[in-house]
């Protein structure tokens, strides 16, 4: 039975009806009559944030950490594309949002009205799909397409722009029941086929790896844990990107580290000298595979992923599964029992042998201080210390990204919530924001850095009004870290603009944000300083003074192969290690 | 139309520069609006080249619209274009024509040539045997339309150049798969 409601009343009925209980957003002209239908109801909490940019990455932090759909509602002009960036790093990473931009009435669309642009244009490019709904009649019907749309195949970014007459117009409304899209039907399950080829190919693989993604994380709870039996199964050694820690257990034997251009020797080497690579929802993005021509040559390679434009992007596969990866690993364990395989024991032996040379080099080792906090350190003793409790992590982007990921470590799916693809500085404390909101009772901690905080540091007044109790843990080493290290790498030191001039001072910042401001310097004080951090009660500012030039290492230098990475032993200095055509990378 | 490839998108160069081959797309798409847009965005956004390329809609009941897409790259490149183009909401089917084999391709093109006198007689004359029809002539000018594949029009205009070619209007090529089976 359909129901007439107003525009503005129908997405809030939808928002309803698919389940979502959060919404974050900012009221303008060409939303009010959704504000106002919001006004009259109970059912959805609407957190206002202070910039668009923070609702789209607190859209994010929420959808990450509950694998739910991140919604955000925003106004027209300003609103929208304030809104992009968050927009483009949902695309890059793969999350569901469904974004609500508010439009100027139909009538007034191409006259250059007050807070108009063409948000469906704007958008097309860095959302999966988008809709300009123009007649009422179309509203229900888009408003669930698009929440199939953003969580089914690869999920990503939806963008519905609705003109405020539509909003006040009324119309039939209908609920989500048998919302199926016309033309957009993703595959979920693998070719039966193919996937036992790649079982037989696992069982006479004599040096296998698995490469595994967000894809995983993203397929939901159940692809983590088929993966976990898999990789016990078989007792191939296992790498994840940056996206996909924690879909495998730090903890676990089989784990070689993070890989790629900050990842461990071990993860790294394995990846080159291997004879099987399985590739498991993953992109073979440029972080991961360093120099192309020189990446893995000696490996075949299976490559699983719901996105068949992934399959032969940029890496040559031998054997392409598309699917969900739940869907593809649970065949994939039920061949392997069904066969009674088991892997060719003397081969997989000298293989681990091999990787225990390559772990012996201890490739995340730092020289450790008494006089000044190590960045690792801080992250070593924050992970030490909070390891037993229900934690999900944000980061900024950049140094601090890197230390949290190698030594921050993840023992479940969805508790790690960063900017992968576009590298978006600002994303952490909004995403921590929405992570809290998903999660009232858990301890949400930002780890940043003192420039990338400052590029949403407005949000703390969201977190204020909200008592949300995350903790921003400042590495501030007083640079833009990494930018520093490429000068370093690259321009000879010449430090262009990368000194992080005129700091605000974070504890009188976090006070008069009503926030608990904390400063440490001094590596014997910062075990307390931490717990006093997580021990209050309220949103804390940890400001954690750090050696002002450490370097990220291990790293594989733009243009360089796996093989050739710089160790933190690494004698030389650095700034000779990349050649002509490596410094035209990024 | 015919000119030297571009150098092509990142991705082909990651996978070995290949031989650089001519494909026809075809692409049935919902008739929404900006479905085009999203096409057209895809092949700017990602450096893909298009040639040419020809949009209708083949069936007003189903909203269903054809597009018709020239493009150059590997073949690496240009599976990765289709994979691509599958990835859009509105599109239903992505189907190489030049994969599949012998297909049908066809262009019109509207030729203005100017001239009196023998040049005149020599514009009919070639015309003629071309298959071209004059849709439009005055004292001292033709409009010629001509159909065929693009090789047929290219030389068309190329011998009409010296005899006073002014304009031309070309529509960008269509093609259909031969034998009795749509595609899909």
């Amino acid at each position: 039975m359909s129901n007439l409601l107003t525009g503005a009343e129908m997405v809030v009925r939808a928002l309803q009806d698919q389940g979502v209980e959060t919404i974050f957003g900012y009221p303008g002209g060409a939303v009010l009559p959704i504000y106002d239908a919001l006004f009259h109801q109970k059912h959805i909490k609407h957190v206002l944030v202070r910039h668009e940019q923070g609702a789209a990455h607190a859209a994010e932090g929420y959808a990450r950490s509950s694998g739910k759909a991140g919604v955000l509602l925003v106004t027209s002009g300003p609103g929208a594309t304030n809104a992009i960036t968050g927009l483009t790093d949902a695309l890059m990473d793969s999350i569901p949002l469904v974004c609500i931009t508010g439009q100027v009435p139909t009538h007034l669309i191409g006259s250059d009205a007050f807070q108009e642009c063409d948000t469906v244009g704007i958008t097309r490019h860095c959302t999966k799909h988008n809709y300009l709904v123009r007649h009422v009649d179309d509203l229900a019907r888009v408003l669930h397409e698009a929440f199939y749309v953003a969580q089914n195949g690869r999920p990503g970014p939806v963008v519905i722009d609705i003109p405020k007459d539509v909003q006040f117009a009324v119309g039939a409304y209908f609920g989500p029941h048998k919302v199926e899209h016309k033309t957009y039907k993703p595959r979920l399950e693998g070719d039966p086929d193919k996937i036992a080829q790649a079982v037989e190919m696992m069982a006479a693989a004599k040096r296998p790896i698995f490469y595994t993604g967000g894809g995983v994380i993203n397929s939901g709870v159940e692809a983590s844990h088929l993966l976990r039996e898999l990789v016990g199964l078989t007792g191939f050694p296992i790498t994840s990107t940056l996206m996909g820690l924690g879909s495998y257990p730090a903890s676990g034997e089989k784990w070689l580290g993070m890989l790629g251009m900050h990842g461990t020797f071990e993860a790294n080497n394995a990846m080159h000298d291997c004879d099987l690579m399985v590739a498991v929802g993953a992109r073979f993005d440029d972080r991961i595979t360093g120099r192309l021509d020189a990446f893995s040559p000696g490996s075949k390679k299976i490559h699983v992923d719901i996105d068949p434009s992934s399959i032969n992007k940029n890496v040559k596969i031998d054997l392409g599964i598309i699917g969900d990866c739940a869907h593809v690993l649970r065949k994939m364990v039920e061949l392997w029992r069904a066969r009674r395989h088991v892997a060719s024991a003397e081969p997989l032996a000298k293989w681990w042998a091999q990787i225990d040379q390559w772990r012996a080099r201890k490739s995340l080792s730092y020289k450790a201080s008494k006089e000044v906090i190590k960045p690792q350190f801080a992250v070593q003793r924050l992970y030490e210390l909070t390891k037993a409790r229900d934690v999900y992590i944000t980061t900024e982007v950049g140094q601090h990204q890197m230390w949290a990921a190698q030594h921050y470590h993840f023992e479940e799916p969805n508790r790690w919530m960063t900017s992968g693809g576009l590298g978006t500085m600002g994303y952490g404390l909004p995403a921590a924001i929405g992570a809290q909101l998903a999660h009232p009772d858990a301890l949400v901690v930002d780890i940043a850095g003192e420039a990338s905080i400052l590029m949403n540091i407005q949000e703390l007044s969201t977190a204020a009004q909200y008592r949300l109790p995350v903790k921003v843990f400042i590495l501030n080493n007083e640079y833009m870290g990494m930018v520093r290290q490429w000068q370093e790498l690259l321009h000879d030191g010449r430090y262009s603009e990368s000194y992080s001039e005129a700091l605000p001072d974070f504890v009188k910042l976090a006070e008069a944000y009503g926030a608990h401001g904390i400063r440490c310097s001094d590596p014997a004080q910062l075990d307390a300083a931490i717990l006093e951090m997580i021990d209050t009660p309220r949103t804390v500012i940890f400001d954690c003074i750090v050696d002002k030039t450490e370097n990220c290492l291990p790293m594989i230098p733009s243009g360089k192969a796996h093989n050739e990475m710089i160790l933190p032993d690494h004698d030389a200095e650095i700034g000779s290690v990349i050649d002509a055509p490596g410094k035209m990378l990024v | 139309m015919n000119a030297p490839a571009a150098p092509l998108s990142p991705y082909s160069s990651a996978l070995g520069k290949s031989n650089i081959e001519v494909h026809t797309l075809s692409v049935l798409v919902d008739n929404e609006p900006g479905v085009l847009a999203r096409v057209v965005g895809l092949f700017s956004g990602r450096g893909y080249n298009i040639e040419s390329l020809t949009v209708a809609e083949v069936a007003h009941a189903e909203h269903l619209s054809r597009i018709t897409i020239v493009t150059t790259g590997t073949p690496e490149a240009i599976e990765q274009i289709g994979h691509q183009l599958e990835r859009l909401v509105p599109v239903h089917k992505v189907t190489d024509l030049t994969l599949r084999g012998g297909a049908v391709e066809r262009e019109l093109a509207m030729i203005k040539v100017a001239g009196k006198g023998p040049e005149r007689q020599e514009a009919l004359r070639l015309a003629d045997a071309f298959r071209a029809r004059v849709v439009d002539a005055s004292i001292e000018s033709f409009v010629f339309e001509l159909t065929g594949n693009v090789g047929k029009i290219d030389q068309f205009i190329e011998l009409m150049r010296p005899i006073g070619l002014v304009e031309v209007s070309r529509t960008g090529v269509a093609a259909i798969s031969r034998g009795p089976n749509p595609i899909g």
